[in-house]
């Protein structure tokens, strides 16, 4: 009975004493020996494993680059596959150290969660894809449609709006995974399928016939994708800030990954200051002063990771559009370095 | 005198037990407010919100299935929350009745004499059990359902319904205001059916003589509403689906998800009640039957007199365990997008408020309580059903 009522006792302390897992996040993942990454996992182009299990995509290469930038080695990163319904939970709970998800920033999400975004790394909207024999054109056509849309998301929510504003009757049919709601739609459970128009590219082009069906041209809502991380812990938020930034600035100063040994000799003060030839900006940042070099190495500046994953050199052939840089008339800047 | 003693001693014995119950308690309560609050101050911390403010805030997000009056413009998480609650009671009592009703023809049958309809019986519940849940109800969502012909090519069915791939549409009942006097005839001729059945049981008691009572009881439960139904002057119309441009419009429709879900879940409950009434028919001794049949009772009386009701005290616990099973298996829902309390509550309204803990909580505590509600009916049941002690 003695030995119960300790434990007991021992129980309560415990519980006491217990702390939330925040804070510090940059030791955490040096003491661990590697980044741990929630990623999207059915999303090709941004976020998909491969048949040999290795993770390639856009928001994946933004995982990378921050492990090449703490580690000085892109591999150092664990990707756990989240659906839009778990992501949030995964990223408060700690089971992830930052999540890299093509997912959008809004208010309620930014101080209702615990969690920060910190930069806009793709610019998107979002667009419904239908059967070409249903001969639509537009998508306010679409009175009386049922549309697949996965759950939880903000395409859901833009969803019923759209509908709604319109004055257009819509049958909504939801599934916790965009993948569920593409068979679904694919098996004409749906008329129309419905998420951000880039990711709608990549997934057109995973139905039997591609050709069959058509991405409609009206965008319904401005999705702002961004990774996101916890809650209060600032050094790790400007980290993960500005190895999009790094990026960004790597493109508009033209460095590559091709040329970053070369641009270490470079004269132009700016190129010299962000690759950590001249002042300690990266130790700032908790990191060593050579960390951009490592982003750039082994993962590439943001033009090259866009090309490689969702643009010209790959299937999805997506135009940067709203993401060019601002010097080219989109919407990508980055903060000087200084 | 020794007696005394005894008593003497037990006391301070029995003050130490109670003392060390009271101390538990102060401990397990205390345990629980150390968690809560310690998980309370933890939130905060992270700047996660808390808190049931949420229950009132505007959903913005459209259901499939709507028992109660929704639209997403309007309605609030609560809202929502009551949609999901229907729909997994509508869909868990759908299967209860149906799993149950099944369960008996196929236990039963498993007893047959007849070789081929026992063997039948037997390979159904062996093959049925022995696949997960989850798989079965994706090969009914996904390799049945989606099979059905697309919206173009729907069945037409008798009577102005469709079938397609999209579910299947049924002409809707509308009821004018004159229907309540059906309603009323409906009721009045259930209570003349009970009391009819009493007073046959009371002669029978009394004189021995038997009354078949089933025809003039079911000529009140059926022919009572239909005369005030004629009477009345026919106040019931229907309004049939149509087929539009993108959908069929109109009519009662049952959802393909709704579908798979009911399949998967009867036949899969089915298989194991099946079980336990064969365990309750074999618990019953053969010389009841013998005994029965000695005195020269039918074997249809027989089952309905002597084998049943004495069955039916092993049958239901384990019955009682079955259709629990299906109350919590219904959240299964979320793997075909059926919109249940779990798809719906703690999936969609979760992810856009974010909090976890309070909406994991409101939905543990339903199912708790519809559990705990379904034990009870099922305990009450078998305490009348128990062996009169004397």
């Amino acid at each position: 009975m003695r030995r119960l009522a300790t434990a007991l006792a021992l129980a309560i302390v415990l519980a006491f004493g217990l702390q939330a897992a925040c804070a510090q996040t940059l030791g955490a993942v040096k003491g661990r020996g590697q980044l741990v990454c929630g990623a999207n996992g059915t999303l090709a182009g941004f976020g998909l494993p491969d048949p040999q299990g290795k993770w390639t995509g856009f928001d994946v290469d933004f995982c990378r680059a921050i492990a090449a930038a703490i580690f000085d080695d892109p591999t150092k990163v664990k990707f756990v596959p989240l659906t839009a319904k778990d992501r949030f939970t995964a990223l408060q709970s700690g089971e992830v150290d930052v999540l890299s998800r093509n997912t959008t920033w809004t208010l309620s999400r930014d101080t209702s969660l615990g969690l920060d975004f910190v930069a806009v790394t793709y610019y998107d909207g979002q667009g419904f894809m239908v059967r070409k024999s249903l001969k639509v054109s537009s998508a306010l056509e679409l009175n009386d449609a049922a549309v697949c849309v996965q759950q939880g998301t903000t395409s859901e929510l833009n969803l019923a709006d759209y509908f709604r504003t319109n004055h257009m009757a819509l049958k909504t049919v939801t599934f916790a995974t965009g993948d569920d709601a593409l068979k679904a739609y694919e098996s004409s459970r749906c008329d129309a399928y419905t998420t951000d128009s880039s990711a709608l590219f990549g997934e057109r082009l995973r139905l039997v016939n591609p050709a069959d069906h058509i991405v409609l041209p009206e965008i319904i809502s401005k999705e702002p994708l961004s990774p996101a991380v916890r809650h209060g812990d600032n050094q790790w938020i400007d980290i993960v800030r500005w190895t999009h930034f790094a990026m960004i600035d790597a493109e508009e100063l033209g460095v590559t990954r091709a040329n970053v040994s070369d641009k270490l000799k470079s004269d132009d003060p700016e190129t010299r200051r962000m690759l950590g030839v001249e002042g300690q900006y990266g130790e700032g940042l908790g990191l060593t002063n050579d960390w951009v070099v490592r982003i750039i190495k082994h993962v590439g500046n943001y033009g090259e990771v866009f090309e490689r994953n969702i643009g010209q050199g790959s299937p999805l052939k997506i135009v940067r559009g709203l993401n060019a840089l601002w010097t080219k008339g989109g919407l990508q800047y980055g903060p000087p370095f200084r | 005198m020794a007696n005394e003693a005894q008593g003497a001693q037990r006391h301070p014995r029995h003050v130490a037990s109670v003392a060390i119950q009271v101390i538990l308690i102060v401990l397990i309560g205390g345990l629980a407010y150390g968690a809560v609050f310690n998980a309370v101050r933890n939130l905060a911390r992270a700047h996660i919100a808390s808190g049931f403010g949420f229950w009132n805030n505007t959903a913005g997000f459209e259901i499939s299935q709507t028992l109660i009056s929704y639209s997403a413009s309007t309605a609030t998480f609560g809202r929502a929350f009551w949609v999901g609650l229907l729909n997994t009671l509508l869909v868990a009592s759908i299967a209860i009745v149906l799993a149950t009703a099944l369960g008996f023809v196929i236990g039963i049958a498993r007893l047959s004499r007849n070789w081929l309809l026992a063997r039948l019986a037997g390979g159904y519940v062996e093959l049925v059990r022995n696949v997960p849940l989850l798989l079965q109800l994706l090969f009914w969502y996904n390799a049945v359902l989606k099979s059905l012909p697309e919206l173009r090519d729907s069945v037409a069915l008798p009577g102005g319904g469709f079938l397609n791939n999209r579910g299947l549409f049924l002409p809707r009942p509308e009821f004018a205001p004159g229907f309540a006097a059906v309603f009323a005839a409906l009721l009045v001729g259930i209570i003349a059916a009970i009391a009819l059945r009493l007073w046959a049981r009371r002669r029978q008691e009394r004189t021995g003589a038997r009354i078949h009572f089933l025809w003039p009881a079911l000529a009140l439960v059926f022919g009572l509403p239909l005369v005030a139904f004629v009477l009345v002057g026919f106040p019931l119309g229907f309004s049939l689906p149509e087929m539009g441009r993108f959908n069929v419009r109109g009519g009662l429709e049952v959802l393909p998800e709704f579908a798979a879900l009911l399949l998967a879940l009867v036949v899969y409950t089915a298989a194991f009640i099946a079980e336990v009434v064969r365990a309750g028919v074999l618990s019953v001794s053969h010389g009841q039957t013998e005994a029965a049949q000695a005195l020269g009772l039918r074997s249809g009386t027989t089952l309905r007199l002597v084998v049943v009701p004495q069955a039916m005290r092993v049958i239901v616990p384990p019955l009682t365990s079955q259709y629990l099973n299906l109350i919590k298996n219904s959240s299964l829902a979320v793997a075909v997008g059926y919109p249940d309390l779990v798809q719906v509550f703690a999936g969609t309204v979760l992810n856009i408020t974010g909090q976890a803990v309070e909406v994991i909580a409101i939905t543990m505590a339903v199912y708790l309580a519809i559990s705990l509600f379904a034990s009870l009916v099922m305990n009450l049941y078998a305490r009348a059903t128990a062996v009169v002690e004397r």
